[in-house]
């Protein structure tokens, strides 16, 4: 039987009360968008019929382009073309020499959030996610008609608070309602859990183009309880990639003195083989290079031994989750696969081996998250209200507070159920100090230096007392999208503080608000040159249709007065179409069909007998 | 609406008592967390999104509490008028200090050792008897709730804090034998 029936006869929602929601699965190379229709959880192709959107933006000199088009442009205009963005979500400027990639952009490093620069100007990585957000939005609420009243939005577990405010951000931008973050994991493991009717510890192993996640679940009829979950969010099939390329550029003797448009070939060069290898056993390399070609062969043995250490990384994580969850892998009932990353034989043969049972790859692992946010997003819509499901997160990195000598106190310890609010109680550590600074980072490393540091703020006011007398409780709440929000008061006198926090790499909510106003005027600004183009062209069609009928039967069908009457409408409407403002063009342009009626009708009425002169009306009764 | 401001056990429809049924208790927290998650107020008003986290967080804190012997026995002891130090109290009784140094040593030698696994699931073998014997006593002690016998009590949560952080600690070098694997 099935753990939730999705469509209960007679219990499903009139169509007109079904409200439109959508499930998005905002991934590293690739995203996804799905809904539930007429109880079906289905992922939304485009007009082409493909599902994936290729997570890629090109800001080209015609407009801003997004997916296949832009992918396909990468190559050749790698500055303008931003690819695997999710990887500089929420990052700042400092952590992007320890993602392990060189990124083939041209980034201002000059402020805190890195800012890529493209022939349009400069774009955060917010920003261009948002761009991403309104392909898949239009791409849903044009499949189904309507406005969506609000998305989920999933999102590595492993993914920190700075990495999850971006990613709400992104959406907001993208001028969408968050119904809820929702960790892909546990996206996975509804889709997977609803379909199979399962029960039981399940393990989720998601392996995507830039993150890594690994979550363990306890499924108890409907109720979806994450026990424990870990990964790293810069590790992915790109890294897969990133160590072929490498191997190549050894083979063929290349230097580390590429340029971006070598480096994007040689990255698509890699990922091409990274993918035969997943079938074949050995693929041909053939390299082109500015002063000749390079040939080469790889085999998959050879292959392993690259992404190995890779693999290792991961496994080591899903024996720590194993070990937080309090469970063996003997006691894993099944081990999910999710992401296109976990294609590659050696992943599924080495989880295999963990886990000790065969991995599931029933759901295609691309799709499984946009499914199972799908769901989600159809549950919290409201559309379900009888449903039996619920998901019960946690948060995947522990928060704490800077302490003295730069240690971290621990408030809220990794894997806690959320929504979750803690609270603390620190000191002043002077007489008659009045100010506390606060510095909230999130990590597992007891070193502050050793953590993310996620925010800074200052309690001020505090009455001079003597050292120690103070009590400052500081309360962390985490909402169940893993949102951070900190509060601190002084509880003799009531002195309080808060804040949402929001990293000093992040983006503050007036440039977010900045953003979606400009955004919204350029939506205005691309709107209005759309609508003036198009009655331009109408008005150009016209003025030429109307030449030419002129030249051919003017002189014959109107009278000196008529005629004048025309060619004034037709220099008004040319003179119109040369300036900007579409309304007017559009008046000009009935004006001169309104003074052209007559001549419309007689024309037509001498084409009519023209084409019957001649022939006997029995000729055409014939017909 | 659930009244949040009731004791914990109160909230969970329990009796104030410390033997607790680990899959019941599970049971009536999956029910709690159906009624009062955030999931289900997220079509609704901000006032209402806010009081179901509040209520969730709420439910959450309260089974962590509960399901785990040492700090449910510390809030128990809080609600029947004993409140200990978190930070500052310790048990003096010798015995039990010399026995956690021999395991602390053996913990320490674990990794010089041929079977390092062995050595710590041994250990937490240990521990696990440890506390279920302390959980036994408590149980007893709580039931009869005079002065004397929640002093015992208290004495014995000391006790199980050693063997948290002696578990705790053994984690973390399992962890590390993981990562050096």
């Amino acid at each position: 039987m099935a753990l939730l029936q999705i469509a209960e006869p007679g219990q499903s929602a009139a169509p007109h009360q079904h409200k439109l929601a959508a499930g998005i699965d905002l991934g590293t190379t690739n995203s996804l968008v799905a809904t539930v229709r007429s109880g079906m959880a289905i992922t939304l192709p485009d007009g082409a019929g493909r599902h994936l959107l290729p997570s890629v933006v090109r800001y080209a000199a015609e407009g801003i382009v997004v997916g296949d088009e832009a992918k396909s442009a990468a190559v050749d205009d790698p500055l303008n073309t931003v690819q695997s963005v999710k990887r500089l979500m929420g990052r700042g400027v400092a952590d992007l020499k320890t993602l392990g990639t060189t990124l083939p952009y041209d980034i201002d490093g000059s402020e805190a959030v890195p800012r890529i620069r493209t022939r349009r100007g400069e774009v955060t990585p917010v920003e261009v996610s948002a761009e991403i957000l309104k392909a898949l939005a239009k791409r849903a609420s044009e499949t189904l008609g309507g406005e969506l009243t609000g998305v989920v939005i999933t999102v590595p577990a492993y993914f920190d608070d700075a990495q999850r405010q971006a990613t709400k951000d992104a959406a907001k931008l993208a001028g969408l309602h968050v119904f809820r973050l929702l960790n892909e994991p546990t996206a996975a493991a509804v889709a997977y859990g609803l379909d199979q009717g399962a029960e039981g510890i399940h393990a989720v192993y998601d392996l995507g183009g830039g993150t890594f996640d690994i979550s363990i679940l306890r499924l108890h009829r409907g109720v979806f309880e994450v026990m424990s979950t870990g990964g790293d969010s810069a590790l992915g099939g790109d890294d897969f990639d990133r160590v072929l390329a490498q191997w190549i550029m050894a083979q063929a003797g290349l230097g580390d003195d590429i340029d971006p448009v070598m480096q994007r070939r040689l990255t698509r060069l890699a990922t091409g083989i990274k993918e035969q290898l997943s079938s074949d056993e050995s693929a041909e390399i053939h390299l082109e290079l500015p002063n000749g070609h390079w040939r080469g062969s790889i085999d998959r043995e050879t292959f392993n031994q690259l992404i190995d250490p890779l693999i290792a990384k991961t496994l080591a994580a899903c024996r720590r989750a194993l070990r937080d969850a309090g469970v063996t892998a003997e006691e894993i009932e099944d081990v999910v696969m999710v992401g296109g990353s976990t294609r590659v034989p050696r992943v599924r043969e080495r989880v295999g081996e963990l886990f000790k049972t065969e991995p599931r790859v029933d759901i295609d692992p691309d799709r499984v998250v946009a499914i199972g946010a799908a769901i989600q997003a159809d549950v919290l819509a409201g559309n379900k209200p009888d449903a039996e499901m619920l998901l019960l997160d946690v948060i995947s990195l522990s928060l704490g507070m800077e302490t003295m000598g730069g240690l971290v106190e621990r408030i809220v310890p990794r894997n806690t159920t959320i929504p979750v609010a803690r609270a603390q109680a620190f000191t002043t550590f002077k007489d008659g100090q009045t100010a506390l600074a606060l510095h909230v980072v999130q990590g597992e490393r007891d070193l502050v230096s050793d953590c993310r540091s996620l925010a800074r703020f200052e309690l001020r006011g505090i009455p001079p007392m003597v050292a120690g007398a103070a009590r400052i409780r500081v309360t962390f709440e985490v909402d169940a999208d893993g949102l951070l929000n900190v509060t601190a008061l002084e509880e003799t006198s009531g002195v309080k503080t808060g804040v949402v926090v929001k990293p000093s790499y992040g983006l503050s909510d007036s440039e977010v608000e900045r953003m979606l106003r400009d955004s919204i005027a350029h939506a205005e600004d691309d709107m209005a040159a759309r609508r003036l183009r198009e009655e331009q062209v109408e008005a150009e069609r016209v003025v030429e249709a109307l030449r030419a009928a002129l030249a051919q039967d003017g002189e014959q069908l109107l009278d000196a007065g008529e005629r004048a009457g025309i060619e004034q409408a037709l220099k008004h409407l040319i003179e119109t179409a040369a300036g900007e403002n579409h309304l007017a063009i559009k008046r000009a342009r009935e004006a001169l069909e309104k003074v052209c009626e007559p001549y419309v009708e007689r024309r037509m009425n001498a084409s009519v007998r023209q084409a019957m002169a001649g022939h006997k009306l029995d000729e055409f009764e014939e017909k | 609406m659930l009244d949040l401001k009731q004791n914990y056990f109160g909230l969970f429809g329990l009796p104030l008592a410390y033997p607790i049924d680990g899959a019941d208790l599970a049971q009536r927290y999956r029910d709690l967390q159906r009624q009062v998650h955030p999931d289900r107020f997220a079509a609704g008003d901000e006032r209402e999104r806010r009081l179901a986290m509040q209520g969730a967080a709420r439910v959450n804190e309260a089974f962590e509490t509960l399901k785990d012997p040492m700090l449910r026995a510390r809030y128990l002891l809080s609600l029947l008028g004993v409140e200990m130090d978190v930070t500052g109290e310790t048990t003096h009784d010798t015995a039990f200090l010399m026995e956690q140094l021999e395991l602390r040593e053996e913990l320490e030698g674990a990794r010089h050792t041929a079977d390092p696994y062995g050595v710590t699931a041994r250990l937490m073998e240990h521990i696990d008897r440890g506390i279920k014997a302390l959980v036994a006593r408590m149980s007893e002690q709580f039931q009869d709730a005079s002065p004397e016998r929640l002093e015992q009590a208290r004495e014995n949560v000391r006790k199980m804090q050693f063997l948290k952080k002696l578990r705790y600690d053994v984690e973390l070098v399992e962890a590390e034998f993981d990562e050096a694997e």
